[in-house]
């Protein structure tokens, strides 16, 4: 897929245009602009480094959802071998934006779960636009189960802009789906850990969400509501998204100041998505390293200390 | 996401303008579903159903006690627990203000302990008059306090929900609750305690998203508009009109989603006969 580029990425998109230029002219026998392309070059990579270091919360959810962004499958081919997906909820159907399946991390067995986007437009209709409907989350349930069964640690990527709001959505009854996950994800006797790739959409993301650590990637967001969502009932105006996105405190940033989350993946200089075999290598350290530290507790220590994790979130007085 | 678009879920207006949540002072009324006029002392008298059609009006926590537990049995806890603005959220403070004003609670749901039918139980009961009952982190604490309660006292655990869904102005940690609701119900659960989830007109997104569906035994009320998403966002998503009935009570019955739809005035006796079965 070729690269898009986002609003303010822009003057990079032209330097890069430049430099593919002169390497042409080069390589076609021209003069040699060697020097001239590494200037370019440097000053492409200072303007990326730029850009990237002071990005407003709204860049950021743009970011979340950039269309070269890796996706939870393009992660583990990068990071697992042996991948075998599996399929359906067993009582409905099979839902294709959420995958799941067994894998190895490091040679060792793991069960694996991610909600799933599209990159071609076909594929986005098959995926729903990683917007997944109750027996999505019915498979993820049976995923759960089947790693606790089997005492397999879960790893579980969060990438959606929500459940999908639809008919037959709420005929099989979506909010009860996304609840008994968080039932039974707060109680299964095996470690997990979870990392929000993208873009985590409120309850539709949370149903993925209850983990013994949770990390963040330093571009990806993770709010209650789209801040398009927010500023159509703030404002009655869904382009003032950029200035709900500051009010909601969504940068994976101010979720580990709020303690919300345990940590923040570094992403290459420009995102996952301009380096996506490096921002593998990085999450893959950050997961095992996580993952080592819970593996060798006791089951019934991990469901104590995940349960008093969640249970302290709040804030509030007390008169 | 979608789905908490609305504080108060807008089709609710189909049938049931969201707006007439209390039953204006006066002789006589209008009923929001049938538009009949009727005499308001026969409403409050039939606790307010409309006695024409059946409709079940919107209720404040406080009027809806009296249909829930014994008389007199109800102790209200946790009654200091004061929501914070602590994103400096636009209006947050000024809404805040407002609701505590027009209902006279400090949030949006009442926690408390009573009896129903002579059992002991943990009780909360929502308030849609609160910022249309929205789960921020005061209710998702006052929940999860009254479960570990019902744990702490072994006593059943009922909860009566009504609800736009989560509260947007108080951002990731309103997310949060619906997490550490859903932990306490599964810890209940472990406990062998029944929990007893009644769902009320209306019952959305985060709530519906949480320990309201997670009930061993859920209840409604009839008519009720219950759902994940709100039937406008649907609307705006599918770009086709909701069918009849869509996201009623008796639509979640059909759909195999609850347990059962118990008239407001049986209420109290069906809650007393089911906790028998897990006292006996």
């Amino acid at each position: 897929m070729p690269q898009e580029y986002l609003e303010f990425e822009k003057p990079i998109a032209e330097l890069e245009k430049k430099i593919e230029e002169l390497t042409l002219f080069t390589s076609n026998g021209g003069i040699d602009l060697e020097e001239e392309i590494l200037k370019l070059q440097k000053k492409s990579d200072q303007l990326l480094a730029e850009i990237y270091s002071k990005l407003s919360p709204w860049q950021k959810v743009q970011i979340s959802r950039h269309a070269n962004r890796p996706y939870t499958l393009d992660y583990i081919e990068a990071m697992m071998t042996d991948f075998v997906e599996m399929h359906g909820d067993r009582a409905f159907a099979d839902d294709p934006a959420i995958v799941c399946g067994m894998a190895k991390l490091d040679g060792a067995p793991v069960v694996v779960i991610g909600h799933q986007k599209g990159r071609t437009t076909k594929e986005r209709v098959i995926r729903n636009f990683g917007q997944p409907n109750p027996e999505g989350y019915r498979k993820a349930l049976r995923l759960m189960r089947f790693a606790e069964k089997f005492n397999r640690p879960l790893i579980t990527f969060i990438d959606t802009q929500g459940a999908y709001p639809g008919i037959g959505a709420e005929e099989r009854g979506q909010g009860e789906s996304i609840a008994r996950n968080l039932y039974v994800m707060s109680m299964l006797k095996i470690p997990i850990v979870t990392v929000v790739i993208g873009e985590g959409g409120s309850g539709g993301a949370l149903a993925l969400g209850i983990a013994d650590r949770v990390m963040m990637l330093e571009h990806a967001t993770y709010s209650v509501i789209s801040p398009e969502g927010c500023a159509a009932i703030l404002w009655n105006n869904g382009a003032k998204a950029s200035e709900a996105a500051e009010l909601l405190k969504v940068t994976a940033q101010d979720l580990f100041q709020m303690k919300v989350i345990d940590e923040v993946v570094e992403e290459p200089i420009g995102g996952a998505h301009r380096d996506p075999r490096r921002a593998s290598e990085l999450l893959k350290e950050a997961i095992t390293r996580n993952l080592g530290e819970v593996r060798s507790m006791e089951p019934d220590e991990l469901v104590k200390l995940r349960y008093e994790k969640f249970r302290k979130l709040g804030t509030f007085d007390q008169l | 996401m979608a789905w908490f678009k609305k504080e108060r879920p807008e089709s609710a207006a189909q049938e049931a303008p969201a707006k007439k949540v209390k039953i204006p002072e006066g002789l006589w009324i209008k009923c929001d579903n049938c538009k009949e006029i009727i005499y308001r002392k026969e409403v409050d008298k039939n606790l307010k159903v409309c006695p024409k059609c059946d409709y079940h009006f919107r209720i404040s926590a406080s009027e809806r006690l009296p249909y829930l537990v014994d008389e007199g049995s109800f102790l209200e806890v946790e009654d200091g627990l004061s929501p914070k603005d602590f994103l400096n959220f636009k209006d947050y403070k000024d809404k805040l203000k407002s609701s505590r004003k027009k209902t006279g609670l400090k949030d949006a749901i009442i926690s408390g302990e009573a009896k129903i039918g002579g059992k002991p139980v943990s009780v909360v009961v929502m308030d849609f008059n609160f910022m249309g009952g929205s789960m921020g982190s005061v209710v998702g604490e006052k929940i999860t306090r009254a479960v570990e309660r019902a744990i702490e006292k072994r006593t059943a655990f009922v909860s009566v929900a009504s609800s736009g869904g989560a509260r947007m102005q108080e951002g990731i940690l309103s997310l949060m609750q619906m997490a550490k609701t859903s932990a306490a119900v599964a810890r209940l659960g472990q406990a062998g305690l029944p929990f007893i989830s009644v769902l009320t007109d209306p019952t959305f997104g985060g709530v519906t998203a949480s320990f309201a569906m997670l009930g061993d035994i859920i209840v409604a009320e009839p008519k009720s508009l219950i759902g994940f998403a709100g039937p406008r966002v649907i609307e705006q998503t599918i770009k086709q009109q909701l069918p009849g009935g869509f996201q009623r009570a008796e639509f979640l019955l059909e759909h195999g989603m609850i347990d059962m739809i118990v008239p407001r005035k049986d209420l109290r006796a069906t809650l007393a006969k089911v906790l028998d079965f897990f006292a006996a």
